[in-house]
Order: C-alpha cells, then structure tokens, then sequence
C-alpha cells in the first residue's frame, strides 16, 4: 500500500514537471533512465556487467532516425523498429557473451560493442562522423505533432514507463526469480536443472531492446543520432549511473540518471565542462570505495535499520 | 615493383611490419593484464591509461628535463610502475575481498581520471616525439625498407616479452608467483609475504604498460586517447587467448598484430574490426579462448 502511494506521487510529479522544468531536458532524463533500467536488468539482477550498452542505444538511435528520414513511417512504428533491431542485435550478442563469465563477460561486450562502434563509423547510412542531423519527430500516429516539445515530453513519459513496467514485471516474474537465483548461485541453478545460459540470454535480450527502446526515443528527442551513443564512454556512463543510484534496485538507475544528467548537464555550461571526464571518474572511484550500495541502496539500509 | 602472384610485395611487406609493431604493443599489454590478472583475478582496466602514462611522462621528460629515450626507457616504466604500486596498495587492496567486477569499475574510473586530466592539459590533438639518433637510419631489405626504429621496437618487445615469459616460468621468483595464483593462503603459510608479491606483481604489470608507452612515443603521436583505443583491441586479444598461460598472451598479440597487417593489404575496410571478428569466431569455436583453461 506504502509502495503505491510512492508510485502514484512519482507519477504525479512526472506528469506536472514539465511546467515547471524544460521538457527536453526531463525527456533526456527519462531516456537515460530507460538505458540504465535496462542496463540495471543485467548487472543487477543477472550479475553480469556489460560494457557494451551503448551498442543498442545506438543502433536504435539510427534504426529509427534513418526510418524517419527514409521511410515515412510514422514515430512509433520507427521505434518499434529501432527496439526490435537493438532486440535482435542484442540476441547475437548475448549468444555470444554469456558464454564467457564475470569479467570476460565485460571485455566481449565492450569488444563487441567496438565492432558495431567501427561499423556505424564507416557504413554509408549512418552520416559517419557528422552522424545523422535533423531527424524529423513527426506525428505520433499520423495525428499528434510531436515538434512540440510538451508532447514530446509526455509521449517519452508513456514509453519510460512502459519499459519501467517492463523491467518491473520481468523482476518480478517466475523468470526474474530464476535470473536471481542464477545471480546468487549460478551452480545450484544449474543443478536444479535451469539451462543457466539461455535466461542469462534471455536476458540480455531483454536488456539490449529496452536500451535500444531508450536509444530510439533519445533519437526523436534531439532529432539526432551520432557516434557519441555508440562510443564505449556511453557504456562507461550507463555503469556509473546505475552505480551512483544503487545496482539491484528499481528506483536506482532512474535516480542514478537523474544525478548523472542533471551533473553533465550543469557542468558543461560552467566553467567545470573541461573537468567533466575527471569527475565522473572520480565518482566512479568514490562509489566504488566508499558507496557500493548506491544512493537508493544507502536509503533503503537507513529505512530499514529505524523503521524496517 | 616487385609482384608475386600479383601481389605487391612491397605493400604486403609494409603492412606486415605494421602489424609486427601492432602486435608487439598488443603483446606487452596483453602480457600486463595476464600478470595481473595471474595473481589478482582482476582486470586493470587502466592499463591503456598507464600506457598512455608511459608514452607522455617520456615526452615530459624529454621537453622538460632533458631526459633522453634511453634514459626514459629505464626511468618512465619504473615511475609508471609506481604508480601501479600506489594504486593497488590504496585503492584495490582496500575492496579486494569484494566482487571483482568492483576493482574493474575502479580502475575504469581511474583510466577515466587520468586520460581526462591529460586531455584538459594537453587537447586531444597529439605531441610528437621525434625518434632518438641512433636509430634514425635504416635497413634496405629485398623486398622492404626497414627503419631501424622499428626493428628496435620489435626485438625489444620479443626480449622483454621473452624475460617476463622465462622468469615466471623458469625463476624461483616465478616459482613463488605461480604457487602465489595457485593457493595464496598455503603461500602465507610458509613464510611469503604475499600481499608485497601481489603488490609488486600489479606494479610490473602496470609498468610494462608504461614501458611499451616510450617505446611508442616516437611512432604514434602522444594523445591523451592513445590507451583507451588500443585497450578495447587489447581485450579482445585477452579473450582470443584467454588468460590461463603467460606465453598465450603474447603469441596471441603478436599473432593478432599479424592478422591485422595481413587485413590492412588484403581488405583495408576490415582492418579496424578484424581483431574483434576473431574474437566472435574463437567465443563461437572455442569459448575458453585459445589457451585457455577455464570455461
């Protein structure tokens, strides 16, 4: 009863904020969300760290902007297409990876990952270097302007938390249960007879659309998709917001989003915009030391030592 | 212009000592993370910024304190490996009875922090350092021109690469190193210091990273980035090899620095991502890695 209290006020606070904050900048919020919710899927609830997100959120990104500069479909059958191409890239990829455990896992993401980064850089669709500018948002559809940002806005708030549900009931799911238990003790599930690889592969399919949903509704936003989303740094920030907010938990990663957004996007107006790469790492080094649980993690540590 | 088989031997000759350079890099970075990764069961993932380090503490030096290639050589990786020594001594040993994969976000953070304070420093763009006097000069070979320097980066990486190999597998030193990797506690039994091994060992590794950086220095331009480009091709080399043997690591380098050359005559598209495509190929065939011992 407390939890759905806790949800309906966020949601609330969700649907108001954009009178009272920029909506491109809340919506760029809640795509980064998505990415680390999606991210959080696998390292939280699989325990394996992948280095390599940003390959979904970046063939999403160009799936859908070349669809709605190309095609004329309309925005949400682009990303649909854009999830589903991150989906199936992620199915190759996770055949791939969870053959390799802890941190071999990492290092073939991040090698993966560099492969589809060195491909997006020399394949003709992608605009290369320039990536792909003035992407069109279109109609949602065929009837809703989405050039409007307030619509924009409220439409990514619907897709963040389709993708927060999404991420919610797989957790909760008889599967999330057996993810868990593969988490805590991979040998006894596989001798209770789980084929161990396929969830963790299941998984990570899961994971990889959900990033690649996150990439393709970060596309429509900034009209624009480049290289940036691809590069290992992306995969870098993903971990460091799921880190900051707390591995494991639901509200982490969007709190972790939230800190790490609102600190880039602070920073790189001052003067501090030079620093911005030491001090992510300094973050990175900070939570790793001293922080492990994360800023929700702290918090549901003090919540239970004085009222749990 | 010599041809066989309508092949243009000079070209195929250049890009294979390309590939030769590239993957005497590949090895001595390899040969670092499998050092540590020995003894620590960690991935350094600041071992691209250490040899970035390398590769900028030789420029510094050489543009402000006159200290020359041959000195740096000595000097640079010794620092470098300091650094290591700091790094592991303060920051990994205080989590390493943590999950593993928090020393990797660690040194990750840390490869972040040092290419940033390069980069707000000295600009993305690179510094060049210009190849010391004595190897200035050059071989004419059949089928090739042979610049001395590279001759030298060569045999010097497969001497280095060569002593490591031979003094963890054949020295009492090593003997101590492996029995370390095999069974710490027994290790700390019968009178090893072995947290100052392990210390060491990070050091060593690490400064082989800052070793291969001066030798880098005069052929590739400094930059900030130089390490965190090479490391991701270098990871894919580690798990192409697999870590489980010292010599796999660096047969699996200089291996893979070939392959590359050979791509880069053959199909110059493919040459950025042909490393990676093995890796695919080898997790598909053989999921251990090449000399691997683990699944």
């Amino acid at each position: 009863m407390k939890i759905n209290k806790l949800y309906l006020a966020l949601l609330l606070l969700a649907l108001v904020a954009p009178f009272f904050l920029y909506p491109v900048f809340l919506a760029k919020l809640l795509c980064f969300a998505l990415f680390a919710c999606a991210f959080n899927l696998m390292l939280g609830y699989v325990g394996l760290l992948s280095f390599g997100h940003a390959a979904f959120l970046g063939t999403g990104g160009y799936v859908t902007g070349w669809l709605m500069m190309n095609s004329g479909l309309t925005p949400e059958l682009a990303i649909l297409l854009g999830t589903v191409s991150a989906g199936a890239l992620g199915a190759i990829y996770g055949k791939l990876s969870v053959k390799r455990e802890g941190i071999y896992f990492a290092m073939v993401t991040l090698a993966l990952s560099q492969l589809v980064f060195f491909i997006y850089l020399q394949a003709p669709f992608t605009g290369g270097e320039d990536g792909m500018q003035g992407i069109p948002r279109g109609n949602l559809f065929g009837l809703i302007d989405l050039s409007d940002n307030l619509n924009m806005y409220y439409f990514v708030l619907a897709i963040f938390l389709f993708g927060f549900w999404l991420v919610h009931r797989t957790i909760h799911s008889p599967f999330g249960q057996v993810l868990k238990a593969i988490r805590e003790n991979e040998p006894r599930a596989t001798s209770l007879g789980y084929n161990v690889n396929d969830y963790k592969w299941v998984a990570f399919t899961i994971s990889a659309a959900l990033a690649g949903l996150a990439g393709s509704t970060k596309t429509l936003v900034f009209q624009l998709a480049s290289l940036t989303d691809v590069h290992w740094h992306m995969s870098g920030e993903v971990v460091l917001m799921t880190l900051v907010g707390g591995v494991g938990t639901i509200f982490g990663p969007v709190v972790g989003a939230g800190v790490i957004v609102t600190m880039q996007n602070y920073l790189s107006g001052g003067e501090l915009g030079n620093y911005i790469h030491i001090i992510m790492g300094f973050i990175f080094v900070l939570c790793v030391l001293a922080f492990r649980s994360g800023i929700v993690g702290e918090l549901q540590k003090v919540w239970k030592r004085n009222f749990g | 212009m010599a041809t066989f088989l309508g092949i243009n031997l000079f070209g195929l000759f250049g890009q294979l000592l390309v590939g030769l350079i590239n993957g005497s890099f590949y090895a001595l970075l390899s040969l670092g993370l499998a050092i540590i990764f020995g003894l620590l069961k960690i991935i350094n993932f600041a071992q691209g910024a250490m040899y970035m380090l390398g590769a900028f503490a030789a420029w510094l030096a050489l543009q402000y304190m006159g200290i020359n290639y041959w000195a740096a050589l000595v000097v640079v990786p010794l620092a470098v490996g300091f650094v290591g020594v700091l790094m592991e001594r303060f920051l990994i040993r205080p989590i390493a009875n943590e999950d593993h994969l928090y020393s990797l976000l660690l040194t990750f953070g840390l490869a972040l922090m040092v290419q940033g304070f390069f980069t707000h420093l000295y600009g993305s763009s690179g510094q060049s350092y210009s190849i010391p006097e004595a190897l200035r000069g050059g071989t004419k070979l059949p089928f090739m021109y042979l610049p001395d320097y590279r001759a030298w980066i060569i045999i010097a990486s497969v001497v280095v690469c060569g002593l490591t190999w031979w003094m963890i597998e054949k020295t009492k030193l090593g003997a101590y190193l492996r029995a370390g990797t095999e069974n710490p506690q027994l290790m700390q039994a019968f009178g090893i210091n072995v947290p100052l091994i392990v210390t060491l060992t990070f050091g060593f590794g690490v400064g082989l990273a800052g070793l291969a950086g001066v030798m880098a220095a005069p052929i590739y331009s400094v930059s900030p980035d130089m390490g965190s480009n090479l490391l991701i091709v270098v990871f894919a080399i580690v798990v192409i090899g697999g870590m489980g043997s010292i010599g796999g690591a660096i047969l699996t380098g200089l291996g893979m620095g070939v392959i590359e050359g050979l791509t880069k005559y053959f199909y110059p598209e493919a040459s950025n991502t042909v490393i990676f495509l093995v890796m695919v190929i080898v997790l598909l065939l053989k999921p251990a890695g090449l000399f691997g011992k683990e699944a």
